[in-house]
């Protein structure tokens, strides 16, 4: 049991368990410190408080020194002072030795608006920069996903705590010394010639504008404008309940018509919906699932069990790098971004007769790993892909605002279909634990040939970052796993390599909280409340669809009827599933 | 970049058995490692963060951060210039600066022959006869630009 501590804040008394630290104490009485190397994604192991940005140094009584209230822990009868003159001018020269070697390019930097930095100096109303220096000009890197400038870097090591720590992915670590330290890739490569996954968290947690994700905008303002194509746009679930934030609302709004009447006034001639491929990925999915444990309850010890699910781009890097040897346990879907690509321009364009190259698919995606997939060869048919180009939630917003529509007043509208069309299971996507509760609703009915007892499984969802859970399939004990953070997927595939594993199926997403988290949407700035908030929105957009079972959409039972057959058909393994290869980096 | 003959790998992941393949061990794996192979070579650095279970980037942060471990192959005779206090107020700047002439290598470089490699460093303990120099094992003091071309003449020979 911790005890508690009283201390004074400011003047006011504060009661804190033992081991809380100045910041979280102060912010418990709503003072809020300045802060910016600082960030902690309570609940999951993004913590990073290396205490070297000192913009939160405060006074404690008695103390020589400042302390830096983000590791500063508290004791009985402290007195602290957040903001005494001494406090405002180390504040200030901290700043200020930092702007020194900063480029002064805000008016055309894109995290401008957004930028901690930027935040912090007008909280201390710096307005110039007194100390002339040497400017640490370093290598500039632009990957399919994922921009590097780290001129502009000031060293919090965020990036690096996700990219090392919560991902254990390693492709970002500081390099060198003193003036000279960077944070960069080994050896000096590119990104591309790393592990890197492209999972984005750096640029979701990077305070400045050092780590940003490639723009695909001006791209597709000309396709728009072209009327030589047809361009079309899918939306993905997580986009439907974050990018309200970009406007003013409360985290956890569900902007879903909006969003429609945004797209369709940006000018896009059909605008569909990611949840109907999600749909298709769980009666692809959930049939190679059954397919697998049938297979493997006849005793078939040859089977790959467990099947992982196989929807998040950045994962599928993962093991393409890290696990070649256990290639066969993730499904052979693709994501449902590339099953739309692939039924939209096959089924539905031959429906439409409109000629592959004449035809542009664009996603909105809370992702940035998803332009990577996009661009991955597998997924082009005579090097047309799939899907052109994807852009984020937050790039969405921006196209929004720069085209005047106002957002507030737009009216709610429908998909188009039918590539518009969708289930409760579809939404869930958006959250860890959905694709798996979207796959068992499925499998279940297919499998018992009954309707199920309740929808709501209940036992996976959750926030923690990774759970399990034992399902009455029937009488049979199914033993599941979710987990995002790719450390935890890192844990999970270790088991199964070394022959320890007890699950049946493994859900892994990489982003905090799933794809509501990911590193193409609105910036959370260390707030894990806000991602909490969408998931809750997600699981609310679900309990409001008349059908929640993904085999119950008529669009996709028509698609079947008309064009796959069945799930895992000849055609549907053409068109709607891929391979893996090992990817593994030589040095 | 060159492949490490097996024995060498076998060595490196001896080095690491040694340490008990514990992270905190990192840098004295990586001083046992430089010492056996001269040098700490990328693929060396990826033996040792596979056999530590850590990321690639963090084992490259720790080489590239001290001076004292290197990437680069050092010279059979390896010159070492003090650029101490001492030193330096007595025109270490100046004998440096006649080594990477004579040698036609920066610091931190080895000749193409592979006979000698320039770094700086910081006091030997000889103050007394700054400004000094080692190569190899040997001090040289009391140095003067002119004696550089001599004492590189001398280690030529073997």
């Amino acid at each position: 049991m911790k005890q508690n501590i009283s201390l004074i804040i400011d003047n006011h008394k504060v009661v804190v368990p033992e081991g809380t630290t100045i910041l979280d104490a102060a912010k418990s009485i709503g003072i809020v410190i300045p802060t910016l190397c600082h960030m902690n994604l309570k609940g999951t192991c993004a913590d990073n408080h290396p205490a070297s940005c000192r913009v939160c140094v405060v006074e404690v009584k008695g103390r020589r020194n400042l302390a830096p209230a983000c590791s500063t822990a508290c004791t009985e009868g402290m007195e602290v002072k957040t903001s005494s003159i001494r406090v405002i001018r180390a504040r200030k020269t901290v700043i200020e030795l930092m702007l020194s070697d900063h480029p002064n390019e805000c008016l055309t930097c894109p995290k401008s608006g957004k930028c901690e930095l930027q935040a912090v100096t007008q909280h201390l109303a710096i307005n110039e920069t007194p100390y002339a220096g040497e400017l640490s000009l370093r290598k500039k890197e632009m990957t399919a996903s994922i921009v590097r400038n780290m001129d502009k870097c000031i060293y919090c090591r965020r990036c690096e705590t996700m990219c090392n720590v919560y991902q254990t992915v390693g492709a970002l670590g500081a390099v060198g010394r003193g003036f000279n330290t960077t944070i960069a890739p080994s050896f000096n490569r590119n990104l591309k010639d790393t592990d890197c996954t492209y999972c984005g968290q750096c640029v979701a947690v990077c305070p400045v504008g050092a780590l940003t994700e490639r723009t695909y905008t001006d791209q597709l303002i000309d396709d728009l404008e072209n009327p030589e194509k047809t361009v079309i746009v899918q939306t993905a679930p997580a986009v439907r309940v974050a990018l309200g934030e970009e406007f003013g609302n409360a985290p956890g709004s569900i902007v879903t018509g909006k969003l429609v009447a945004a797209l369709k006034d940006l000018g896009f001639d059909y605008v569909f919906d990611t949840d109907f491929s999600a749909d298709a990925t769980i009666m692809e999915e959930g049939s190679e699932l059954l397919e697998r444990l049938t297979k493997f309850l006849k005793g078939d010890k040859s089977v790959p069990i467990p099947l992982m699910t196989s929807c998040c781009p950045a994962w599928v890097n993962f093991y393409e790098h890290n696990f070649p040897d256990l290639l066969q346990y993730p499904s052979t879907a693709r994501s449902p971004q590339q099953m739309f690509g692939a039924i939209a321009k096959n089924y539905w364009a031959e429906k439409m007769n409109i000629p592959r190259e004449k035809l542009v698919v664009v996603s909105v995606m809370p992702c940035l790993a998803k332009k990577f997939e996009c661009q991955r060869p597998e997924f082009a048919t005579n090097g047309n892909p799939d899907v052109d180009y994807s852009i984020t939630t937050r790039e969405l917003a921006t196209l929004i605002r720069r085209s005047n529509i106002n957002f507030e007043t737009l009216p709610h509208m429908e998909f188009d279909n039918p590539l518009g069309e969708s289930t409760g299971a579809a939404a869930i996507f958006g959250s860890t634990g959905g694709v798996l509760e979207a796959a068992l609703r499925t499998a279940y009915e297919l499998h018992t040939g009954k309707p199920l007892p309740k929808i709501d499984f209940t036992e996976v969802r959750g926030i923690d970052s990774l759970r399990t859970a034992t399902i009455d399939f029937d009488g049979f004990a199914l033993n599941v796993a979710i987990a995002y953070g790719l450390g935890n997927a890192r844990k999970l595939m270790e088991e199964i390599r070394a022959g320890k594993c007890k699950y049946h199926v493994i859900e892994i997403m990489a982003c905090p909280g799933g794809c509501i988290g990911g590193g193409g949407q609105p910036l959370h700035h260390g707030d894990f409340e806000i991602i909490k908030a969408r998931q809750k929105a997600i699981y609310e957009e679900d309990k409001n669809m008349p059908l929640r079972k993904s085999h119950e959409n008529k669009s996709i039972i028509e698609m079947y009827e008309k064009y796959f057959g069945k799930p895992l058909s000849e055609k549907a393994h053409a068109l709607l599933h891929t391979h893996y290869s090992d990817k593994t980096i030589k040095y | 970049m060159e492949k490490l003959c097996n024995s060498v790998v076998e060595k490196i992941r001896a080095i690491c058995d040694k340490f008990g393949n514990k992270p905190g061990e990192l840098i004295n794996i990586l001083h046992e490692s430089q010492h056996t192979v001269g040098y700490l070579p990328m693929e060396v650095q990826a033996i040792i963060a596979e056999k530590l279970h850590i990321p690639v980037s963090r084992v490259y942060g720790v080489v590239t951060f001290y001076t004292f471990f290197t990437m680069v192959p050092k010279g059979k005779h390896p010159v070492s210039v003090c650029l101490g206090t001492a030193c330096y107020v007595r025109g270490a700047e100046k004998i440096l600066e006649e080594f990477k002439r004579t040698l036609g290598i920066d610091v931190g470089e080895t000749t193409e022959d592979g006979r000698f490699s320039l770094d700086c460093l910081r006091c030997v303990g000889a103050c007394g006869l700054a400004p000094v120099a080692m190569v190899g094992e040997k001090v040289y003091g009391h140095l003067n630009p002119a004696d550089i071309k001599k004492i590189i003449k001398d280690f030529s020979q073997d």
